[in-house]
Order: structure tokens, then sequence, then C-alpha cells
């Protein structure tokens, strides 16, 4: 089990507390909703899209440090990216989140989104971390339902 | 007998603890193997009693001693350890129907836990007695098992769910709950302990006022079992029901207790063997309540740990726990309320074993993490009770919940633990 401080980092605390991009956009060309049932953390992700490209992405909604922290600094990531450019960084994402790529400062994909590595020491947070990229692909993928970490 | 620890309300001093009279923690500890455990480096302060109890050396004894001495099919066999087992399992039934002050071993039905409890009461007295444009009545405060299986039979029979609210320190608001009952109320659902606030609800009078109006009243015991002493017949509650394993026994065994009557008149619940007197392809007569009741192979063991749990409790004395329980959570409830930027939910009047908090700009999964790191196990999240959540405006919350081998000193390692929350917040 890995210190707090790799889970807590200051970007990540500072996210939670004050996010980026939060917001609702009144007509949307794709939104959708993700929820945790096992903590009751919910966020609703909206896309501007231009073609494949995202135009702009935000997001509301109510969750733990993690889960908001992850959602701000997605929506800072991916905007004017393609689609495939999200597909890619989500997966490089999931991979340091679980522990299954070592993350380092100098990976210039993920960026800032390396702070998140100290999540793949605390197995029950993963789904915090995620939970806003798998509510994103479900905006992008135009799903009606909303979509569950379970 | 009296212990000595830092306390956080002194900070720096020491603090002297002296416990209930007539209940030594420190022997009941002893008899708890998990307590000795180490969590993430340091001694585990499990605070998650609600969600399930640990168990005391004696019940894990008792299933060993079943398995090697006792072990086969119940009912059935004219064999030796067939009447063995047997007899170990109407024994059980016997030990729950006198922990519970039932007036008949045979209005003691075991089931898995109180979820299914609630599930069989629904499908059988329910499907008989609810109809279309009927009632039933719940609260607000009621957990996910005493919503979803109303919820499930009110939609196959076009019935309406009721729920009778809350005020704001969680109590149930009398009044509105007599309103509520009507004459198309066919029955009420009600926990005795909300395991998301911990309120005790006032159940004689619930139970005055529905049987007034001739509705029967089904009590959800699932936090108050292992809590407070429960006497279903002077309740005259209709039908009651807990689970083992938050009552400090296994896990897969419950209870349904039922007035005789009432289970006579029901229809099964599960189809199968042992429930039955005699089946022909035209025609099966069913067997005689409790087996009516208990098709199949039975947890046979688990009742066996259930009794042994509930002996132990009984020589504890209830009476001892509650008001030892009743300690603990006034000494918890003042120093955890004590610290700025923390707020409880669930200030009722009359309360058990649950202290539900919020922190000021920290959600409770990461309060959660970070008393982990700490050993310290609490539950946060909605504790399968969301209506209550949302009554409060509220996603989630930390809940600390007591049994009764915790103590005062490591409520005083949960106050540091909810500090070292907020510094790494801060």
């Amino acid at each position: 089990m890995g210190d707090l401080r790799d889970l807590y980092q200051e970007v990540i605390l500072e996210h939670s507390k004050a996010p980026r991009n939060y917001r609702e956009l009144q007509n949307p060309d794709r939104k959708a909703e993700g929820f945790n049932p096992l903590c009751g953390d919910h966020f609703t992700v909206y896309l501007q899209m231009q073609g494949e490209t995202i135009q702009d992405v935000v997001f509301q909604g109510s969750g733990c440090a993690i889960s908001k922290a992850s959602a701000s600094m997605m929506t800072q990531a991916l905007k004017g990216k393609t689609r495939q450019d999200a597909d890619e960084l989500f997966e490089r994402f999931h991979n340091v989140v679980t522990g299954h790529a070592a993350a380092n400062g100098s990976d210039a994909e993920l960026g800032k989104l390396t702070v998140f590595s100290g999540v793949s020491e605390f197995p029950t947070r993963v789904k915090c971390a995620t939970l806003a990229w798998h509510t994103l692909q479900a905006a992008l993928a135009g799903k009606q339902d909303a979509v569950s970490t379970e | 007998m009296t212990t000595i620890a830092r306390s956080p309300l002194h900070s720096g001093r020491t603090a002297v603890h002296e416990d209930a009279p007539g209940f030594d923690v420190e022997r009941v500890r002893a008899d708890f193997p998990i307590l000795r455990e180490k969590a993430r480096g340091h001694q585990l302060v499990y605070l998650d009693n609600a969600a399930t109890s640990q168990k005391p050396k004696v019940v894990m004894d008792a299933i060993l001693r079943y398995y090697e001495h006792d072990n086969a099919n119940i009912h059935r066999g004219v064999h030796y350890l067939s009447e063995r087992a047997t007899e170990e399992f109407e024994e059980a039934r016997k030990s729950v129907q006198s922990f519970l002050h039932a007036a008949r071993p045979s209005e003691i039905i075991f089931v898995r836990g109180a979820t299914e409890a609630i599930n069989l009461v629904a499908q059988t007295y329910g499907r008989v007695h609810v109809g279309a444009g009927d009632e039933v009545l719940i609260t607000t405060m009621e957990h996910h098992s005493n919503i979803v299986p109303w919820q499930m039979l009110c939609e196959e029979k076009q019935a309406t769910l009721r729920v009778a609210p809350i005020n704001d320190q969680g109590e149930l608001i009398l009044e509105e709950f007599e309103k509520l009952l009507g004459p198309k109320t066919k029955i009420v659902s009600i926990g005795h302990v909300s395991n998301a606030l911990g309120t005790v609800n006032p159940l004689a009078e619930i139970i005055r006022m529905s049987h007034a109006r001739n509705i029967p009243v089904l009590v959800d015991g699932a936090q108050a079992v292992p809590r407070v002493p429960v006497n279903v017949q002077e309740l005259d509650c209709d039908f009651y029901v807990f689970s083992g394993h938050k009552t400090y026994g296994p896990t897969g065994i419950g209870i349904l207790y039922g007035k005789l009557a009432l289970l006579e008149a029901m229809p099964p619940y599960q189809g199968g063997g042992d429930m039955i007197s005699s089946v022909t392809f035209e025609k099966t007569i069913y067997n005689k309540v409790p087996h009516k009741f208990e098709a199949g192979t039975p947890d046979m063991s688990g009742a066996v740990g259930l009794r042994a749990a509930l002996e132990y409790l009984e020589r504890l004395g209830m009476d001892n726990i509650a008001a030892y329980e009743h300690e603990l959570l006034a000494y918890a409830t003042k120093v955890v309320s004590a610290i700025p930027g923390v707020r409880l939910i669930g200030t009722a009047k009359e309360k058990a074993g649950v202290l539900s908090f919020v922190i000021e700009g920290i959600h409770p999964h990461d309060i959660g993490t970070i008393l982990d790191q700490e050993g310290i196990a609490i539950r946060t999240g909605h504790h399968c009770a969301q209506p209550v959540m949302a009554r409060f405006c509220i996603d989630a919350t930390a809940r600390a919940s007591f049994g009764l081998y915790n103590t005062k000193e490591e409520i005083d390692a949960l106050v540091l633990g909810i500090q070292k929350v907020q510094e790494v917040f801060a």
C-alpha cells in the first residue's frame, strides 16, 4: 500500500477543490451520465464535436477528490483532440492507474495525467479515477443509458 | 476496568476511560481473534459493525465441532448422525426463539438473512393480501432491502408504495406516519434501528397505531438484534427479521419470526424437499410451519453458529451490551461532533450503534481511504439507503458503527484519524 501523498498529490487536491471546465453545455452534441453505485459518485460529461474532433468537453456532478480531479484534468487533456486520441489516451491512463504500465514524468502523451499513477497502489480507488473516462467513452459512442462502474 | 489513552479532547494530556460497570470490554475483546489483526501496519480498529460484525471464537468452534462430530442431512435419515444434526438444528431454532422471546419454536424460520426474510414475506403474505390499488407503507429511512422487495410486489400487483417522512434529526414523523395508515394499507414494514442514521424507531407506537387499523407490521431488526434486547411478544409485531452475520454469528443464516397464525395461513415461498408432507404429480401437500418455508437442505452449520452467537450474547447480557454501546455512542457523538468542520447525519434522540458524518469539503470516500491507512475500518457511501441520502441532500456519508468489543480508545483513534484527513485536505 502506497503513501497517502502519492494518492492525494497537490495537483489532484487542487483540481478537486477547483475543478476546471465544470459546467453544463446548453446544447451539447453529445452527453452521457456515469455513476459508481458503490459510492454514489455521479458525473455528466458534455461534448461539442467538430467532425471527429472534440471541440469542447465539460462536466458536472459530484464525487470524491480522485474522481473529480480526474474528470477535471481529463477535460483539459482532451480539448482539441480527436476521438482516436481520446481512446488512446484513456488506454494509457487506464494502464497507469491499474499499475499495468509504469508512468514517468516524461510520458509526453499523458502529460499531467501521470499524477494519477499513485492510484495503482489503492485498488479500490481505480474506479474513482476512471469514472469520468468511462462516461466520456459513453458520450462519444452516443450511448443513451447511464454507464456504471459495476 | 480502567484503561489509559491519549484523548484528543485534551490533546497532550492523558485521559482515563472508565468502562460501564458489569461489562469488561478487554475480556470481550479476547474472545474475538480477528481483533488482534494488524491493518496497514496499525492495530486494527474495526468500526464497520453495521455492515457485518466479527465473530467470537465460540462461534467458530461451534461450526467446527458441528462438522467434526454431527454433520448429516437433517429431517431425513434414520441414522445416528442425522438424528444428532436434526437435534442440533432444532435446538438452534429454540435458542433463537428464546433470544427473541417468541412464543413457539415453530414461529422461527431459518432463512439466508434479513433480506431473504423480507422477500419471503413480500412474496407470500404480500402476494396474497396486497392487490390492485392497495398500499404498502414504509419509511424514508429504510435500507434498500426493505424498499425493493415491496416495490417489486407493488409493481406486480399495481399497488402503491407509500413512504412516511423523517425530520431533520432523522426521526420518523409519527403524525405523518399515522396519516398514511388507511383502509388501503395492507402491511407496514419498518426498520427497528436505521443502518444509515442509527435512529431507533418508536415501535410500540407504530405497532399500536397499525394494529388499531388491523394492519400487520414487519420489523427489520438487522441493526437492532445485535444492539438492544428484543422481545417480539412484548412488541406484538407480526413479523421480525434479522441476519446472523450482523449478530456476531456466521454469514448465510438469518431469521424470520412470524406469528403462528399468519405463517400457517401463508402460502409457501420456495418449493422443494423438506417443505412437503407428500408429493404426487397430481398434488403436493405442504409441510407444517416452520418447515413449509424451509425448502431444501438448510444452512445447518450456520444455525449451529448462530446459536453459539446468541448464547454468547445472552451470557454477556443484552442489557449490559446495550448500556455499554450507548455509552460508546454518546462518547463518540461528543468527541466527533466537536471536531470543526464535521457534521453528524442522524441526530435522533433515540439512537443505537451508528455514527454517520460528513466533513465539509471532503468526500466520504476520501475519508475512508485515509482512515484505512491508519488501520481504521469505517464504511463510506450511501449504506444501501439512497433515499436517506437524498433526504439530507448528500451523496454519501462516512459511517462509524460500533460493536460490543469497541473501546473509547478506538474512538479516540477515529478522532485522530479524522484530524489527519483534514490535514491532508488542508
